[in-house]
């Protein structure tokens, strides 16, 4: 979803250009557009939470370094922070959640690639082993994310594209998109196996790691039931795997 | 003694797959899996049924238990399950609206 940023400042906009190398592209063809009010660097709590609340048709957007306003009816907003890559990396993490929602879409916690023209997403926690299986990924395979998965539903199905927002490999995803043609959970064990799992897990599973940031009851009901729909087209099964790159013998 | 009433919360979202009750507050995106006896709770909370009503037709049929004692357990889950804002729970009957276009029950 193409994203117009405007600001003044010439070595922020050099190091979103750096950032998100691969995701540039002509501001012609934006779906949203923000503008950036750029403040004089302060001391944060990095483990602030986020707020995301609705008013009066707007959603306003709060965390210790950033406030940022995203109205859906005219696509557009304002992001304040100061001149780093993380605030407005979050922002636009918040707003495409915001957005998806209403699309049958969603962001979740997991990694995705694309290989021989499917894409395939491997979900879990924080230590579950993204990084890893993105690390183990052969040559053939497109790296979509480490992180972040980003989802949207087209015809009968899913189909994943690749994020500039990245986990602990630091490396970002490619810029394309593929079919969804199934989603692992990740468990790190002694063998390279799948195992099916019931719907009701997968569905649990999933919703387990769909990113909620707002507070709001359509949003949340939109969210569970893409969750119920993705499960129903897509097969979801338990991945557990040796760190090492045999277990991709297994997906293809 | 006085009756309890029993309703669903219009504002959670719900699913059962499985055989699982599955319910996500839309307050706070907490999911919550039912066990059998607060899934029929929650399958016959209207309103305007009664909590004895349904532990009497129910669960005592479902688990063959003793009525008592079932109406006892019912409404402490009915109450904890009020305390997540999943139920609404009153001493009178409950109206309801009609449930949105792509609500499960």
């Amino acid at each position: 979803m193409p994203v117009r940023v405007n600001t003044s400042d010439a070595a922020f906009l050099a190091m979103l250009q750096d950032r998100y190398a691969g995701f540039v592209g002509s501001s012609e063809r934006a779906e949203m557009e923000f503008d950036i009010d750029l403040t004089p660097p302060r001391v944060c709590d990095p483990e602030a939470d986020v707020h995301v609340s609705h008013y009066q048709g707007r959603w306003l957007l709060e965390r210790g370094d950033f406030r940022a306003e995203w109205s859906p009816d005219t696509r557009s907003g304002w992001i304040r922070q100061s001149a780093n890559p993380y605030s407005i990396d979050a922002v636009l993490r918040i707003v495409h959640t915001l957005v998806l929602a209403r699309q049958g879409g969603f962001l979740a916690h997991s990694a995705s690639a694309i290989r021989n023209g499917k894409a395939f997403l491997f979900a879990g926690v924080s230590g579950a082993g993204k990084t890893t299986i993105s690390r183990l990924a052969p040559p053939d395979a497109t790296l979509l994310t480490d992180e972040i998965s980003y989802v949207r539903k087209q015809d009968a199905g899913y189909v994943a594209f690749g994020t500039p927002f990245t986990g602990e490999l630091a490396k970002l995803g490619e810029n394309v998109s593929a079919p969804i043609a199934a989603l692992y959970l990740l468990a790190q064990g002694p063998e390279n196996r799948i195992d099916p799992i019931s719907s009701a897990e997968a569905a649990r599973s999933l919703l387990a790691n769909v990113l909620f940031f707002a507070e709001d009851e359509e949003l949340v009901q939109s969210a569970f039931h893409a969750a119920f729909d993705f499960v129903s087209r897509v097969p979801v099964s338990r991945l557990t795997f040796v760190p090492d790159s045999r277990v991709w013998e297994l997906i293809r | 003694m006085s009756r309890l009433y029993v309703a669903r919360n219009p504002r959670v979202a719900a699913r059962s797959l499985d055989g699982e009750m599955m319910i996500m507050s839309g307050r706070d995106s907490t999911l919550f899996t039912l066990n059998k006896t607060a899934t029929i709770i929650w399958q016959n909370a209207d309103g305007a049924t009664p909590l004895d009503e349904i532990v009497e037709r129910r669960i005592c049929v479902e688990f063959d238990v003793e009525r008592n004692a079932a109406l006892e357990d019912a409404e402490s889950l009915a109450r904890e399950l009020a305390g997540h804002e999943i139920l609404q729970i009153s001493e009178e009957p409950i109206p309801q609206r009609k449930p949105n276009v792509g609500e499960s029950r």
